[in-house]
């Protein structure tokens, strides 16, 4: 597996993807924000947490536009794999590589904590490691992760089976408990919490490693 | 004599129907400081640009353009554009 890691000015989960990505045996690749090409052969690639230019005009609206993104979605359009995590989902939302939008938070305040997740579908490279309906934690950090979709497209998205991971208990106004969904070919990924920061003990849990090892095995079998 | 420059200012408000937790707490504070019979606050964004352009029909598609790319987010906003 070879990933590519985009580094935005702002981002502050870049390296942690990598780790997470490194950890599963990929090998990693960083691309600047300003490249307008991924290296050669690059498999999937990560879009970090953060905070891309400030959150200016919109959380991931001026990243969205950033030279490196005609090159993400023409990967994506080849049927390329992408995860983008937190301020990365905001990004690919903004692209149109995903459908909806992640608003302010229902209470209003940052949220940085563990929270319960289910897995709502295993049919994904990066679910694949669980069963359907498993109990996860990971952390979330955001203010603005209440994902809201049309109802024509929520029902698009429950009836095409896409909601890749919903909230046990919904921190922000997310509706549906939306966690993560997938694009129409189930190789594009958004998600607020942050999997990277869930792979080692130290970091108080490792259910993250599993998405990264999914990934992995998935791409191994290709 | 040149012509003078044009400015432009953008409105961007949540479409209708979107939940606006911003507007609500500011609906919510106002009831709080005694200010009864707001029923609704919608919070919006106002973007002012200063334009080199001195066609003011162009100018206006041109700033249409940039709300469709950027200023906007089409899925969760509306916007009007002013031509001054």
């Amino acid at each position: 597996m070879k990933a590519a890691v985009i580094t935005f000015p702002g981002s502050n989960c870049d390296r942690d993807l990598a780790e997470g990505f490194a950890k599963a045996g990929a090998e990693v690749v960083r691309v600047w924000h300003k490249d307008t090409a991924l290296p050669a052969g690059v498999d999937v690639v990560g879009l970090p947490g953060g905070f891309s230019h400030g959150d200016y005009l919109r959380c991931g609206a001026i990243a969205a536009r950033a030279p490196v993104m005609a090159a993400v979605a023409a990967h994506a359009a080849r049927g390329g794999y992408a995860i983008g995590i937190c301020n990365g989902f905001q990004v690919l939302t903004e692209a149109g590589l995903l459908p909806g939008a992640l608003m302010r938070n229902a209470g209003l305040k940052f949220i940085c904590r563990n929270v319960g997740l289910r897995v709502a579908t295993a049919d994904s490279a990066f679910t694949a490691g669980w069963r359907q309906g498993a109990a996860v934690t990971m952390p979330v950090a955001h203010h603005d992760g209440n994902y809201q979709v049309d109802a024509d497209t929520l029902a698009r998205l429950q009836g095409e089976d896409r909601i890749a991971f919903t909230y046990a208990e919904n921190p922000n106004g997310a509706l549906a408990d939306i966690a993560g969904v997938l694009s129409a070919n189930r190789r594009v990924l958004g998600m607020m919490p942050h999997p990277e920061r869930a792979i080692e003990d130290v970091q108080g849990g490792t259910d993250g490693s599993v998405l990264f090892r999914s990934l992995s095995a998935v791409m191994a079998a290709a | 004599m040149t012509a003078p420059s044009l400015k432009a200012r953008v409105h961007v408000m949540l479409k209708d129907g979107v939940l606006d937790p911003q507007g609500e707490a500011v609906r919510h504070a106002l009831g709080t400081l005694g200010f009864g019979g707001v029923e609704a606050v919608r919070q919006g964004k106002v973007i002012e640009l200063d334009l080199a352009a001195t066609d003011r029909a162009a100018a206006e598609a041109e700033v249409r353009a940039m709300c469709e790319k950027l200023l906007a987010n089409t899925v969760i906003e509306k916007y009007t554009v002013e031509i001054a």
